[in-house]
């Protein structure tokens, strides 16, 4: 069985190239080859899967070694696989989630004349994605994590036409690549320390070194998964990145790529159990995510930017919860699993929507979409049941453990902890019943005649299937995995578990929950649902416009970054030019102006020339005789 | 007769040739005053010859004759031609070689 | 007497040049034909040479040795290491691409009038094409040379036909017309000689002073390079401090010129930009290489505790070059001398990576000089063929191209991620290795320079952003995408950047042995990692 392991990674990566060389002839039956390989790799997967539940909890990882990559004396890196109960969950998660979003952009980019190399990227995104989580060593993982990185920027940009979309594009990569630098010096770190990078053993040897190493290690990490995860400080790549095509931002920008970094904290828990210092940051950088994105998805009236906000918020409890340590990493991964099925299905959903309206992003001009588009309407109400946590559906289970852990945590840091995730869950309810109640209810802001006339559908089967089974994930995956701690069992050999003692009891901590819960829906509801919502959004409040523009995230970077930058290279390019070259310029004016004057001694006149050579043997008959005399 | 005195003589001779290349026009005339301080330098030679009892001074003398001979072949040859193209023998005339 | 298998290598390309050069003014497509097919012989002699080679086997292999100058001790001895065994590969398969991309950049409108006038003498095609061999030629003798003084003729020989091939076949493109272009390509063409030339010269004095030093200690001066780390192995050879490092900066002042290293770099932006695309990738990605080779094997060679001396002030001046080069592509507003600034940041990191004394840094040094080479010339041939179709070089005259010629885009877009390193492709496995090799022993360095990784990505993206996508702009409608032959330039390089990067192990088999007798002339050891260390 383990040889299959190659497949999951190849079968993908066979469709990204055959599609992306193949040329034109493929345009017919190109999406169609790619989500049959995308669907591949997710039997594979459940192949595997089935394999794994066969054997011992303690057995159950499994190993491929292809070929060794990099030898260079003193330095080894192996292309090698490690699929462990961790990286099982992420292989199902990409390739089920993936092959249903494949699925759906068939209906949705069925007009688009390039979609066979949409699918390629799509492909070519899987095949990385995988390579990432099933990397045995960083360094392959690194590979895979710069992949989705090309990924996101070949889709993020695929309406290349638009300059929004290249800029957003350029942007994503650029700010992942700041990330990226993270990971890369983590990896020299370990090299010297440890003498390798490979997992086993890093994470073994982590108690043979101090922990101010660990600590560097870790905020490098950090750093990576920051980049990759959109958590502040580099979180301002996500807003835009919702450029690309909505099937992309589903897979890339919500389910799969952006949780890398949650990902990448979780199997990196040997190091990070032993840095206590890097934890406490990954805590603060995700408390501090968790309501950047809150509050920037409330203020947003772009659907696709008020769900990445979401999005945000809700990586910014996984990196929380990561960052508690053993109390929470299974915890992270499950929010993890339960967000990838129902941020899916939000986005699908609001693509379906934006097909149905011309592609009109502002939710300002939807209202009362309900009855239009029924399946849309029922399929994106569970998702939003589940993310508020609705009891009883996946967000609920999964959120709710988070915040207990976060209590756990113990001490002030515990309740402050805690007191974030519970406002952050009011919030979340509170900017998903707006969305809800912008989209789907209240009066029609759009026509069906005169210049902007849209004609809301229900979209095709090809889209609504998709949408039905990722309805179905949010609705009960949350109460699957918390069955008999099922989930938390499952994980467990990879990421240890110990139970947090939270200060308050369970039930407490639950109750509290829904009442945050419902402050938000209640605050909401009454701002939008009551009330009719102007189609063009009011100036507001100085702060309403600061979050409108993501907490002046980019007017901070034009202002501290691109803008010195470019005084920067100008001035360099200025000295390069008249200073560097102009040393080199000058030298050779020197000596043409000096030979210039020198050559006016050639006059031309022989007996100018004859007193020279007079002279000159004087002089050398005078120096012969003085140095005689001498 | 004391040779220092043939010393004074070619000295005095090379004087007036090296004066003459310096001050006059006329290219013959420089040509000649060329020839007068080959010749002063042969009196030289051949003195320092009797002065130190040997023949190297003679046989130099002999060189520079001939050294002469090819130089009057050549330079009255440049000359002519001079004149012929230039109507003119003077050498200020003949400063184009100049950068 | 063996076949003398080397030699045959250099002279393969040789004895091309000066038939190319003999074809008939009208028969200019024959000359093509001809240079192309003994590139491809060339091609097939260093592959030859490759499998010869034996990695666990003797440092220098093939050896040849012939007396020459038997007076002054210069001999004709050639050799092949392992870090000169895949530079002569990386020659010999780039010049194939060369020709092939610069297959009409020697063609003029008035040739095919004036071809059939009998007696006429001036044969751009065929002048053009015996030069790009000329130059293969010398270069691949200057990796094979082990005597320092064969090393150094044929190190100055290339400037004769390098400066020809700028300064007479330049870019027409020009956006101030032909007479201007004219006038800079002449400034590009004298100060890329004047400089090199300088170097020259004082390497010159460097190796006057080697073979006195010799000549003083050993009793008989000799170029020899074995004979040279021999005799200070066994200490016959034991130079005054002042003396080696006087030496070394002769010697490495000549090859920081060449490399180029900051602040000696300004002849490469222009010399690159006024020259046709095929000549810039032949000056970068080959002749340039010969400067970080001849570093390596030379100033390590033969002056190890000099070398250690000028470290600092060297890992310095890399790394100035690799964020200098790297801010500066991002300045710039024509894509050649962008490419350009982009390789002088990229000669940093080789030259970083030579000087942090490391196995990885060193190893990577070496793939990073074959990689950059393939990368540079992939992003360089595209940007020709785009340049050659719009007729500017300016990069503010072009926009959404990816609409109208995909495959260009695509290309161009391969090429500039190879540039940025990413990973699985082939740079990103020498980068890497650099930046290990050199944060294992300063890690500062290693720090910023693993930061600069951003400005890569920042000079390519911006690059691939402004020209290749957004609306069509005038001029750009009607572009055609990538022809046959074009294709047949860019697709087989960006085959080999992808299975270097996945796959490197044929080359590193090869660099790792002769890496380690580097660092055993240097007598250095790799850092222990800290776990050990401690142990």
């Amino acid at each position: 069985m383990e040889s299959l392991i190659g497949l999951l990674v190849g079968a993908p990566l066979l469709g990204a190239a055959v599609l992306l060389c193949g040329g034109r002839r493929l345009d017919r039956a190109g999406h169609w080859l790619g989500t049959a390989l995308a669907a591949s790799s997710f039997v594979i997967g459940l192949l595997l899967f089935a394999d794994m539940l066969g054997e011992e909890t303690e057995q159950r990882a499994m190993h491929q070694h292809l070929f060794s990559w990099i030898p260079v004396n003193g330095f080894q890196a192996d292309v090698a696989f490690q699929l462990d109960q961790l990286s099982m969950t992420f292989v199902l998660l990409i390739t089920g989630v993936g092959t249903l979003i494949h699925l759906y952009s068939i209906g949705y980019m069925e007009h688009d004349e390039r979609r066979r190399r949409f699918f390629g990227y799509l492909n070519l995104f899987l095949a990385a994605m995988l390579l990432l989580v099933l990397a045995d060593n960083f360094l392959l993982l690194y590979v895979g994590w710069e992949g989705v990185g090309l990924a996101s920027y070949l889709l993020i940009g695929f309406w290349q036409h638009k300059p929004s979309a290249a800029t957003a594009a350029k942007k994503a990569f650029l700010v992942n690549r700041v990330g990226d630098v993270g990971l890369s010096i983590a990896i020299m770190i370990m090299f010297t320390t440890f003498g390798t990078f490979a997992f086993g053993p890093v994470f073994e040897a982590t108690g043979e070194t101090s922990e101010g190493k660990l600590t560097a290690i870790g905020l490098m990490l950090l750093l990576a998964a920051c980049g990759k995860s959109a958590q502040v400080p580099l979180q301002s790549w996500l807003g835009d990145a919702m450029e690309g095509p909505t099937p992309v931002s589903a897979l890339i920008h919500a389910a799969t790529m952006v949780t890398a970094g949650v990902y990448l904290i979780t199997r990196s828990g040997a190091i990070f159990n032993a840095a206590p210092d890097a934890q406490t940051v990954v805590v603060v950088v995700g408390a501090v995510t968790l309501l950047f994105g809150a509050f920037v998805g409330c203020a947003k009236d772009d659907i696709k930017k008020a769900l990445a906000g979401s999005t945000m918020s809700q990586i910014g409890y996984m990196m929380l919860a990561a960052g508690l340590g053993p109390i929470g990493y299974a915890f992270a991964i499950m929010h993890l699993v339960t967000h990838g099925f129902f941020k899916a299905g939000l986005f699908l959903g609001a693509g379906s929507v934006m097909h149905g309206m011309n592609d009109e992003v502002d939710m300002r001009r939807y209202g009362g979409l309900r009855k239009y588009m029924p399946v849309t309407f029922v399929t994106f109400g569970l998702g939003y049941l589940a993310i508020i946590g609705f009891p009883g559906l996946s967000g609920f289970f999964s959120k709710d453990q988070i915040i207990e852990a976060a209590f756990a945590k113990g001490g002030t840091q515990g309740w402050i902890l805690g007191s974030v995730t519970l406002l952050g869950a009011a919030i979340t309810a509170y900017y998903m019943t707006r969305v809800m109640a912008l989209t789907f209810f209240g009066e029609k802001r759009w026509s069906e005649t005169g210049k902007d006339a849209v004609h809301p559908h229900e979209s095709p089967k090809s889209m609504t299937i998709p949408m039905i089974v990722l309805a179905f994930g949010s609705v009960f995956a949350g109460g699957l995995f918390k069955w008999n701690e099922s989930f938390v069992h499952w994980l467990e050999p990879v990421t240890q578990f110990e139970h947090g003692h939270s200060p308050l009891s369970a039930t407490a901590v639950t109750s509290m929950t829904v009442v945050a819960l419902v402050i938000g829906v209640g605050t909401a509801w009454l701002q939008y649902g009551r009330r009719p919502v102007p189609a063009v959004a009011p100036r507001g409040s100085l702060l309403t416009r600061a979050v409108r523009r993501d907490f002046l995230q980019d007017d901070l970077n034009h202002v501290a970054l691109v803008k010195p930058g470019e005084y920067l290279t100008r001035g360099l390019v200025y000295v390069d030019h008249k200073l560097v070259d102009g040393v080199v310029n000058g030298t050779a004016a020197t000596v043409g102006g000096a030979s210039g004057r020198l050559r006016r001694v050639q006059n031309g006149f022989v007996r100018s020339y004859a007193v020279s050579m007079f002279g000159g043997a004087a002089v050398l008959v005078a120096a012969t005789l003085l140095m005689r005399a001498v | 007769m004391n040779p220092v005195n043939y010393l004074y003589l070619a000295a005095l001779l090379f004087t007036i040739g090296a004066s003459g290349v310096l001050i006059r026009r006329n290219a013959i005339i420089v040509f000649m005053c060329v020839e007068l301080m080959l010749n002063a330098s042969n009196l030289a030679l051949v003195a320092f010859s009797r002065l130190h009892g040997n023949l190297d001074g003679q046989i130099m003398a002999f060189f520079t004759m001939v050294v002469a001979a090819a130089e009057v072949v050549v330079g009255l040859a440049i000359i002519v031609t001079l004149f012929r193209s230039r109507h003119s023998a003077s050498v200020d005339d003949a400063s184009l070689m100049k950068l | 007497m063996s076949f003398p298998l080397l030699t045959a290598v250099a002279v393969l390309p040789a004895a091309g040049a000066v038939a190319t050069a003999a074809v008939p003014a009208a028969q200019r497509t024959l000359a093509k034909w001809l240079a192309l097919c003994v590139s491809l012989a060339t091609v097939v002699l260093a592959a030859v040479v490759l499998v010869r080679f034996d990695p666990d086997g003797d440092r220098y292999q093939l050896t040849e040795s012939h007396a020459w100058i038997a007076d002054f001790g210069v001999r004709y001895e050639l050799g092949v290491d392992g870090i000169g065994a895949v530079l002569v590969a990386l020659t010999a398969v780039l010049i194939p691409f060369v020709i092939l991309a610069g297959w009409h950049d020697a063609d003029t409108a008035d040739d095919e009038k004036t071809a059939e006038t009998p007696g006429r003498r001036w044969r751009p095609t065929q002048g053009f094409f015996a030069l790009i061999l000329a130059v293969e030629a010398m270069v691949l003798i200057s990796f094979l040379a082990t005597d320092v003084f064969l090393f150094y003729i044929f190190f100055e020989a290339m400037l004769i036909p390098l400066y020809f091939l700028i300064g007479g076949f330049g870019d027409r493109a020009h956006q101030h017309g032909e007479e201007e272009a004219s006038r800079q390509r002449s400034y590009a063409a004298v100060k890329f000689l004047l400089y090199n030339l300088a170097g020259g010269l004082i390497m010159l004095a460097a190796v006057i002073g080697l073979y006195a030093v010799t000549a003083d200690q050993l009793g008989e001066g000799t170029f020899s390079l074995q004979a040279i780390t021999e005799a200070r192995a066994n200490g016959e050879l034991d130079m005054a401090t002042g003396t080696e490092r006087w030496l070394f900066l002769g010697f490495f002042f000549a090859f920081a010129i060449k490399a180029p290293l900051f602040p000696l770099h300004t002849w490469l932006p222009n010399a690159m930009g006024e020259s046709t695309a095929p000549v810039a990738v032949l000056i970068t990605a080959v002749v340039d290489k010969v400067g970080t080779f001849a570093m390596l094997r030379f100033c390590l060679g033969l002056f190890p505790e000099a070398s250690e001396w000028a470290t600092p002030v060297v890992l310095v001046l890399a790394l100035i070059s690799i964020i200098y080069g790297a801010l500066l592509a991002v300045g710039q507003r024509d894509i050649k001398r962008l490419i350009a600034y982009a390789s002088i940041s990229h000669f940093g990191f080789i030259i970083l990576g030579i000087f942090a004394m490391t196995s990885q840094g060193q190893g990577g040094a070496t793939l990073y000089m074959v990689n950059h080479g393939l990368s540079t010339a992939v992003l360089m041939l595209v940007a020709g063929f785009l340049i050659s179709r719009r007729g500017s070089r300016l990069i503010a005259d072009y926009g959404g191209v990816q609409k109208v010629a995909p495959v260009l885009a695509g290309s161009f877009l391969v090429g500039g991620l190879a540039t940025l390193s990413l990973p699985g492709l082939a740079p990103f496995i020498s980068e890497f290795l650099v930046l290990v090799g050199t944060f294992s022993r300063y890690p500062v360095i290693g720090i910023i320079a693993a930061a600069t990784i951003v400005l890569a990505a920042l000079y390519v993206l911006v690059l691939y952003q402004r020209t290749m996508t957004g609306p069509v702009k005038a001029g750009i409608e009607g572009m055609a995408d990538l022809r046959v032959r074009e294709l047949a330039v860019a697709a087989p390089l960006i085959a080999l950047l992808i299975f270097l990067g996945v796959f490197p192990k044929p080359l590193t088999d090869i660099v790792n042995p002769a890496v380690e007798h580097t660092l055993s002339d240097v007598r250095q050891h790799d850092p222990a990692p800290d776990v050990e260390a401690a142990k």
